[in-house]
């Protein structure tokens, strides 16, 4: 499977999974759909990302590196725009993008060069 | 009556194995290894300027048996143009009536040495699918080298893994084009044993019998070829070389290792080792690609055809390949976990 295209399925899987355990927190279980429909976006862009960059740059730490900074600015936004649960989405957000960073880097095929 | 020391006769020998190569393009330099038919020296090609090595044969003789060995081989090595396979340059008579070829000199160590300071498992089995390229690359040419061992493999200073020593290779399709897997009737070699400076090593010694129709090395020969049944060696008996040198390179001995010695052989690579080395021909891998195959399936991870795997092994083969995978995904869950335990009391 490309990079790109298993950076965007394990970025929404986990981004899914991510938002779904929102339900053990009952102050937020009433907006579960809508905090899983934003979990899995924020899951599709960071593994989209991470195998654009796994494309350009072929290094598993940079690839960790660049998950985890990109998990971070997304669940920062998204926790910006909730006022709150700062710890409980940015954590698991960061890990997510570390996972889809070293994922795309490892799993990954690159495209084989173009024949003419 | 006077005799000669032995150091003198030995340096009489020398001075007899030294070949006269005026009228040639190279000059002696020294002398590397001697093997059965001959000698092998460094020489500098004074045209190109450049190191080679010479094999030259013991005795001048330019229409004998050794004779048209040393060229047979030549003319083998000659075809088998391979970045495994030493390439030769030149083939000839020298003015002393012994006939030699030049072939590239190789800088580097013999594989028993080199695989001293190789310690890693994964590059030690890179070797080995370095040789079974070369290996697969003769045999397609119809041609079985017959004495694989490590004192016939060397690797050079930037990793370069050479085949040497084709002084025993049968053509299986001579000329080599008289037929799909015909067998050459002038390619059944008499052997002599090779002399060696350390002669009770096994791996060292090629053996011959009183009719001189088994040859190879004990440890690294097939049964049938101990048997000397070469009418029938097909690619198979190089298989039970290669066997033999993948459990040297992964345990330092070319035989399976008794129970009671306890080998700490990997499962899967072990049953490759077996299977290589099955007594019966039938039982082995039917071509290199396929051993080749089995190994690098195990690089990479993958379940070898040669071992049929527990439930507890396969589960231990997937924990090794997605080790780091497994681990994030246990973070993440255990900082879940602890976040619904002590942020929502």
């Amino acid at each position: 499977m490309n990079k790109v295209l298993l950076g965007l399925l394990l970025g929404a899987v986990l981004g899914a999974i991510d938002g779904g355990s929102a339900w053990f927190t009952p102050a937020v279980r009433a907006q579960i759909v809508g905090i899983i429909f934003g979990s899995t976006f924020k899951g599709l862009i960071a593994g989209v990302a991470a195998g654009i960059f796994a494309r350009k740059v072929n290094s598993v730490p940079l690839g960790i590196l660049f998950g985890l900074a990109v998990g971070f600015v997304l669940a920062f936004i998204v926790a910006y725009l909730q006022h709150g649960y700062y710890l409980e989405i940015i954590l698991p957000g960061s890990i997510v993008g570390m996972i889809v960073g070293y994922a795309t880097q490892r799993y990954g095929a690159t495209p084989a060069p173009a024949t003419h | 009556m006077k005799f000669l020391s032995d150091s003198a006769l030995e340096r009489l020998r020398d001075a007899a194995e030294v070949p006269d190569l005026s009228g040639t393009r190279y000059r002696l330099l020294d002398r590397i290894a001697r093997g059965g038919m001959g000698v092998v020296f460094t020489a500098e090609d004074e045209n190109l300027q450049r190191r080679v090595a010479l094999k030259v044969l013991d005795v001048p003789a330019t229409d004998g048996d050794l004779a048209n060995r040393l060229l047979r081989e030549a003319r083998v090595l000659a075809a088998l143009e391979h970045p495994g396979i030493v390439p030769v340059h030149d083939v000839g008579t020298l003015a002393d009536g012994r006939v030699f070829y030049a072939m590239k000199f190789v800088e580097g160590k013999r594989l028993d040495k080199f695989i001293e300071t190789v310690a890693s498992v994964p590059d030690r089995l890179r070797i080995f699918l370095r040789i079974c390229d070369a290996v697969a690359f003769a045999h397609a040419r119809g041609v079985l080298h017959r004495d694989l061992k490590p004192a016939n493999i060397m690797v050079g200073p930037f990793g370069e893994v050479l085949v040497m020593d084709w002084g025993l290779a049968k053509i299986l399709r001579a000329g080599f084009s008289r037929g799909a897997n015909q067998v050459d009737p002038d390619a059944t070699v008499f052997e002599k044993p090779k002399q060696s400076a350390s002669a009770g090593d096994a791996t060292e010694i090629s053996v011959v019998t009183g009719h001189g129709t088994v040859m190879g090395t004990p440890g690294y020969m097939s049964p049938e070829q101990a048997r000397g049944d070469v009418e029938h060696l097909d690619a198979r008996c190089d298989i039970y070389s290669l066997g033999a040198l993948l459990r040297f390179l992964l345990t330092g001995r070319p035989e399976a290792a008794s129970p009671s010695n306890g080998s700490r052989l990997d499962k899967s690579l072990a049953a490759i080792c077996n299977k290589a080395t099955a007594d019966l021909p039938a039982e082995r891998y039917p071509s290199v690609q396929e051993i080749s195959l089995d190994v690098s399936r195990y690089l990479d991870g993958l379940a070898v055809g040669a071992h049929r795997e527990s439930l507890f092994e396969k589960a231990g083969r997937f924990y090794r390949r997605y080790r780091f995978f497994i681990l994030l995904i246990t973070a993440y869950l255990a900082m879940r976990v602890l976040i619904l335990l002590f942020m929502h009391r």
